[in-house]
C-alpha cells in the first residue's frame, strides 16, 4: 500500500466514525434538539405542571379570544390531533393569526391550560407573489392550507 | 491525478488566474446588478410576508455561500492531506475569511428577519444553532492556520479540523426535517421541487450566481497574492543571502 492510498483510508474511517458517532449523540439528545413540543407530545409525554417548555402548532380557527384589559388573549394550538387552551399577555408578532403556526414559550398550570409568556410566529417554506393569492381567491380557485391567508 | 496536479505548478496557475479574472469580475458585476436590480424592483411582495421578503435575496444566497465555501475548504483539506497537492492549502487558507463573512452575514440578515417576521431576534433552535457552529469553525480554522511557528503544522492542523467540522453541514441541511424548529424547512433546494413562485425564485438564483462567482473572484484574486508573496519571500532571502 502505497503512502498516499494509506492516508486516503485513514481519512475515510475516521471521518465515518466522527460521522457516526455524531449521528448517535444527535439521536440520544433527540428530545433536547426539539425546539418546541407539538399538543400530542404535551399530552404523551405527562409533562409536569410549572416546568418551562415550548409549545409549537396551528392556532386552532375560532378559538382567539381578546379579554377586556386589551392584552390578555387567548387561543388554542393545535396539531389536529390535540389541541391545547393557551393565555398570553403581550404583543404579538406581525405574522400572528388563526389558522398560523406559532410557537409559544411558557408553562403548563394546573388545569392543563398553558400560560406563556412570549409568543413567536413560524412562517412556512412557500413563497407567492401577493397578487397571485389574491387573483386565486377571486377566482375561486384557492385551495391553500389554514395558513394561506392574506394579512391585509 | 495528472489533470490535477497541472496547476500546482504556480506559474501555471498564475497565468490561467490572469486570463479567467477579467470574465468572472464582469459576470459578477453583470450577475449582482441585475439580481439587485430585480430584488428591489422588479420581483413582488410576497402573500404573507410582503416588502419584508427581499432580506430572503442576501439571506439565502449568503447562507448558500456559508456551506459552499466551508464543503470546499473540507474539499482542499482532503486533497492537502492526501496528495499534498501544493495549491490545496492556499486555497483552504484564502476561502476561510470569506466564508466566514458569508456566514456573518447570513446571521445577521436572519436575524434582521427574524425580529419583524417570528418576533425574535434569536433562537436557539437546531438550524440557527448550528449555524452559529460553522462560524465559530471558520474562525477555529482561521485561528489554527495562524496558530504554529511553522506554517506547515499549521495547514495540517486547520485541514484535519474543516473534515471533522464537514459533519455540521449536512446537519445544517437537514436540521429543519430532523427535528422542529422555528426555521422553516427548504423552499428550493427539496425533493418536491421548489415551493417558491418563479418571479420570486429567478432574482433568488441570480443573487446566488453573483455570491458564487463573486466568491470565485475574491479567492483567485487572494490565492495569487499570496503565490506573489511566496515568490517576494524568496526573492528577497536570495538577495539576503548573495549580500
Amino acid at each position: 500500500m502505497t503512502r498516499k492510498s494509506r492516508r486516503m483510508y485513514i481519512i475515510v474511517v475516521a471521518f465515518v466514525l466522527l460521522a457516526s458517532a455524531t449521528a448517535l449523540v444527535l439521536t440520544a439528545f433527540e428530545d433536547n434538539l426539539v425546539y418546541f413540543y407539538s399538543p400530542t407530545d404535551l399530552k404523551t409525554k405527562q409533562v409536569t405542571v410549572g416546568r418551562s417548555l415550548r409549545l409549537g402548532g396551528l392556532v386552532e380557527e375560532g378559538t382567539f379570544v381578546k379579554l377586556d384589559d386589551g392584552l390578555s388573549i387567548r387561543f388554542s394550538i393545535t396539531d389536529g390531533a390535540e389541541s391545547v387552551p393557551v393565555s398570553y399577555k403581550g404583543i404579538l408578532p406581525d405574522l400572528f393569526r388563526e389558522g398560523q403556526g406559532v410557537i409559544t414559550e411558557g408553562s403548563l398550570n394546573e388545569k392543563g391550560d398553558f400560560i406563556a409568556h412570549e409568543v413567536l410566529a413560524k412562517h412556512d417554506e412557500n413563497y407567492m407573489p401577493a397578487e397571485v393569492i389574491d387573483a386565486l381567491k377571486a377566482s375561486g380557485e384557492w385551495r391553500g392550507d389554514e395558513e394561506g391567508q392574506t394579512t391585509k | 491525478m495528472s489533470v490535477f496536479h497541472r496547476f500546482a505548478n504556480p506559474n501555471r496557475f498564475l497565468k490561467l488566474t490572469n486570463t479567467v479574472l477579467p470574465w468572472i469580475s464582469g459576470i459578477t458585476v453583470l450577475s449582482l446588478l441585475a439580481g439587485l436590480y430585480m430584488a428591489f424592483f422588479t420581483s413582488p411582495p410576497d402573500y404573507q410576508q410582503g416588502e419584508t421578503v427581499r432580506i430572503m435575496y442576501i439571506h439565502v444566497p449568503s447562507a448558500w455561500m456559508a456551506m459552499f465555501i466551508y464543503s470546499s475548504i473540507a474539499f482542499a483539506s482532503v486533497c492537502s492531506l492526501i496528495w499534498r497537492h501544493p495549491l490545496a492549502d492556499l486555497a483552504a487558507k484564502a476561502s476561510a475569511p470569506i466564508g466566514a463573512g458569508f456566514t456573518f452575514l447570513a446571521l445577521a440578515t436572519g436575524s434582521l428577519w427574524g425580529k419583524p417576521m417570528w418576533g425574535a431576534w434569536w433562537v436557539w433552535d437546531a438550524r440557527l444553532t448550528s449555524v452559529l457552529i460553522l462560524f465559530f469553525l471558520y474562525l477555529g480554522h482561521m485561528a489554527l492556520m495562524n496558530a504554529f511557528e511553522e506554517q506547515e503544522r499549521g495547514n495540517r492542523a486547520a485541514a484535519v479540523l474543516a473534515i471533522v467540522g464537514f459533519v455540521n453541514i449536512p446537519i445544517i441541511k437537514f436540521s429543519v426535517d430532523w427535528w422542529n424548529t422555528l426555521h422553516q424547512p427548504a423552499s428550493v433546494m427539496r425533493a418536491d421541487g421548489p415551493s417558491i413562485d418563479p418571479s420570486m425564485l429567478w432574482p433568488l438564483l441570480i443573487m446566488g450566481l453573483a455570491f458564487k462567482f463573486f466568491y470565485l473572484v475574491v479567492v483567485l484574486i487572494r490565492i495569487k497574492s499570496e503565490l506573489i508573496e511566496a515568490k517576494l519571500r524568496k526573492y528577497r532571502r536570495a538577495v539576503v543571502d548573495n549580500a
